[in-house]
């Protein structure tokens, strides 16, 4: 029997979840470039991690396994995954992350289209509530630290937990340029001082800043091919810097720069890859504006007044909680019923 | 051998006016219109009826219907054509004269034409003459429009004139570059002819699918939208396609009524064109003719966007057969298994309705009917475009049109049942009120005999006067509970 429109537009989910891993590529090139090559054993653990627990889900479930696995939606949850926590980790760090994210936040909600919950940022929250200490030992970007550890030592210590004879953990990590500020403000230090430290670049972190320019870039790409639509990026980078602005021209000396607050944390990474994920987010473009909105003033109040390191996650999270209501109160006119309430 | 359904428009089935055995002219009547929504039916040829009797027609349902089946003589004997200056005559006459040259929309839904030109009091400012044809694949009106834009100009014009428009707008996609040269030439040719100087101009329109929707159409012509459950000359605006238009130039001009029409035969063939095909030619014979390719897996009528397939080939063409397509698993490869919907909105991207697809979408899949409703499932126009762009291959027009079946047929269900309760209840109302009715003329019956015996008899002793009162008293009980009773039915 031939259904009509027999024509269709050669596309699929697994193809636009691959062009949004692609665009992850800039970004993660530049990460290895500043911070090694442990990320890429990060994202080859979240991804095998990922895939089992989807195949492993998916059998439970009785649903067919080959289409969903080759389907890129989990690659993606555990690449996110990857991206938001400290690489230089144990092992079990990303693969317990990677297993909740895909096991509770999308398959018990229902598998893919189903999840309220962005999976990657229920996997962060899970992490940095269940291991806090553990999530806060970054890497340092090559010339900063003390003494640098090589590949292998890295793996080392991701598999083995074993360090170097003679180097501290602490030599190898800093703290990411958001605790610094927050330290060292609370120290009654200036702004301006502050930024005189080593850890900060141009605008953001040394090092950092570049990876988050690798991610607009992915951004820029995602964009142009109309993977996704301006709304939340704008409204969310937009939102971020307006109220950052309002708090740095309330007092210079104790709030960062509006564009510090862009290019920090995962600023860019949630606003191009983590809010604009379309299952968890608003469908009208009204909708995706408010929910971006409210997105970029959670994550300001967490990171400027809260006592998490970001709050791009948390911010996710809760605006994930708001979209049906959103989506409810923003519906479009239908053609032919302009200025009509539905 | 040709068969000619008697219902090929909108409206009431043609009823048949000649017999078995009849010998018939070309252009002759052979089904009257039945019916203010309801259009003529003519011989395409001379020949003889061999036969008024169900067959099998192009309709998705597969259900035979009521043709006349034409042996051609091979003469091509014409009955006596009477042209008509269309300016001799009123708006009502020439109506008539549509109606019975079986004039129809030629767009695909085979609206009788002269109904849509009776607007009564509306004011009609602009006519748009829609060439836009926005499916893939067809381009019979493209054709029509290169080859024959004088005559559609004209019928414009005739058009134009019974509606008393100000003004004609030719809507064509811009990638039909010799149709618009064309018909802007045809309108400079004629440009003195044009009675009172009207207005008629080609607008390029953007080739975005579904554009030739006559909404959508009207939306990009003028930037009016018609609202939702209204029509187009609610806004002052009626909408033609240039093929109808040429009928009707055909039909008063020539005097000759809708015996051919242009039809695409494409797709999964060897030889893909356009035919003028005489109405109730075999598809089959058409097909033959475009050399249709051995792979070939089945048959759409209609654009690959919104048509349908044929339940055989051996069916007759209509006047709403504007396209024909072979379809082959090579050419139109079935789709891949559906994947869950992610909310991409790739879809409302395309609504021509401005509807949210993704969410009637959920709400028909999980039967949520009011919900669908109150998002505004009827204002789909089936076009297809959402389910050409989703990523997840979900046949989404599909469960549009099931929602849509469901709803109809609760509607319906519920009214037959509104309408049983209000039966029995009626029913039950009327027994209550017989009994009391007969309760009353009893107890009026009982009274008057009593009066009358009390009249002639002697006052009633003190015993009598309290069983009397008793009796009275009992009465009046059983009236006041017949008539509590009657109230709580009707409450």
């Amino acid at each position: 029997m031939l259904l009509t429109p027999i024509i269709s537009k050669p596309d699929s989910v697994a193809r636009i979840m691959f062009k949004v891993l692609l665009a992850l590529l800039p970004g993660i090139a530049l990460y290895v470039w500043y911070f090694g090559p442990a990320i890429l054993v990060s994202i080859a653990l979240a991804s095998i991690t990922a895939l089992a627990t989807e195949a492993l889900m998916l059998k439970l479930r009785n649903r067919p396994i080959a289409p969903f696995l080759k389907d890129n939606s989990a690659l993606l949850t555990g690449w996110l995954l990857a991206l938001s926590i400290p690489p230089l980790a144990p092992w079990w760090l990303i693969v317990v992350g990677t297993a909740f994210a895909i096991a509770v936040a999308k398959h018990l909600y229902g598998g893919l289209g189903n999840n309220i919950f962005n999976p990657a940022m229920v996997g962060y929250a899970v992490l940095i509530i269940s291991f806090p200490a553990r999530m806060t030992h970054w890497g340092a970007p090559s010339g900063l630290a003390t003494t640098g550890l090589g590949f292998a030592q890295q793996l080392q210590y991701i598999f083995l937990g074993e360090m170097p004879q003679g180097i501290e953990l602490d030599a190898v990590t800093m703290a990411t340029p958001l605790d610094t500020l927050k330290t060292h403000l609370h120290l009654g230090e200036s702004v301006g001082k502050i930024f005189n430290l080593p850890i900060y670049g141009w605008i953001a972190g040394h090092g950092s800043e570049m990876v988050a320019l690798g991610f607009l870039a992915g951004g820029i790409y995602l964009l142009v091919t109309r993977i996704i639509s301006w709304h939340i990026p704008g409204a969310f980078l937009g939102s971020l810097f307006f109220i950052a602005s309002i708090f740095r021209l309330a007092g210079d000396t104790i709030y960062a720069a509006p564009l510090f607050h862009c290019v920090s944390g995962a600023s860019i990474l949630g606003a191009f890859f983590i809010l604009t994920d379309p299952v968890s987010s608003p469908t009208t473009n009204k909708g995706r504006l408010i929910y971006a909105a409210g997105a970029a003033l959670i994550t300001y109040l967490i990171r400027v007044f809260g006592n998490f390191p970001d709050g791009v996650a948390f911010a996710t999270l809760l605006m994930n909680m708001c979209v049906p209501l959103i989506v409810l109160y923003t519906q479009p006119p239908v053609f032919g019923r302009k200025g009509k309430q539905r | 051998m040709l068969v000619v359904p008697l219902h090929q428009h909108a409206g009431e089935a043609a009823k048949p006016v000649v017999r078995a055995g009849d010998h018939v002219l070309k252009g002759q009547l052979i089904g009257m219109p039945d019916g203010f929504v309801s259009s003529a039916v003519h011989a395409p040829t001379s020949g003889t009826i061999d036969a008024i009797s169900l067959q099998l027609i192009a309709h998705p349902s597969g259900l035979p219907n009521l043709c006349a089946t034409l042996i051609p003589d091979g003469k091509e004997e014409w009955i006596e054509r009477k042209p008509v200056d269309y300016r001799d005559h009123s708006p009502s006459e020439l109506q008539h004269l549509l109606r019975m040259a079986g004039v129809v929309g030629l767009g695909g839904a085979a609206f009788p034409s002269d109904v849509k030109l009776r607007i009564g009091k509306q004011k009609i400012s602009t006519l748009i003459l829609n060439g836009a044809e926005c499916e893939p694949y067809i381009t019979c009106d493209d054709m029509l429009m290169r080859e024959r834009a004088t005559e559609i100009v004209q019928g414009a014009e005739m058009l134009r004139s019974m509606l008393d428009a100000h003004e004609v707008l030719y809507g064509i996609e811009d990638n039909k570059p010799e149709a618009v040269a064309a018909l802007q030439q045809a309108i400079r040719d004629s440009g003195p002819a044009l009675q009172q100087g009207r207005r008629h101009e080609v607008v390029e329109v953007p080739t975005i699918y579904p554009v030739g929707s006559a909404k959508q159409l009207i939306r990009v012509l003028t930037g009016l939208e018609v609202p939702s459950g209204k029509l187009p000359t609610d806004i002052g605006v009626q909408c033609f396609n240039v093929a109808t238009a040429y009928t009707a130039h055909s039909a008063l001009a020539q005097g000759e009524p809708l015996l051919t029409r242009i039809v695409t035969v494409t797709g999964n063939v060897h030889r893909a064109q356009n035919f003028e095909a005489l109405i109730g030619t075999p598809i089959a014979e058409l097909v033959a003719l475009a050399e249709a390719l051995p792979d070939t897996n089945g048959y759409i009528m209609g654009g690959p966007m919104m048509g349908f397939p044929l339940p055989s080939v051996n069916v007759p063409m209509v006047k709403a057969t504007n396209c024909i397509i072979a379809a082959s698993e090579r050419l139109f490869p079935a789709p891949p298994p559906a994947m869950p919907c992610i909310r991409c909105t790739r879809c409302v991207e395309v609504c021509p309705a401005d509807l949210q697809p993704q969410d009637l979408f959920w709400f028909a899949q999980s039967r949520e009917y009011g919900r669908a409703q109150a998002f505004s499932l009827f204002d789909c126009v089936e076009c297809g475009a959402c389910s050409y762009v989703c990523p997840s291959h979900i046949p989404l027009v599909q469960f549009y049109r099931f929602a849509k079946s469901e709803i109809r047929a609760r509607e319906h269900d519920k009214k037959l049942a509104d309408q049983a309760r209000e039966r029995h209840e009626y029913r039950e109302y009327r027994i209550k009120r017989e009994k009391r009715e007969k309760a009353e003329k009893l107890a009026a019956k009982e009274k008057a005999a009593l009066n009358a015996k009390l009249a002639g008899a002697q006052p009633l002793t003190p015993q009598q006067q309290a069983e009397q009162a008793e009796l009275d008293a009992q009465r009046a009980h059983i009236l006041e509970l017949a008539k509590s009773e009657v109230e709580n039915t009707r409450q």
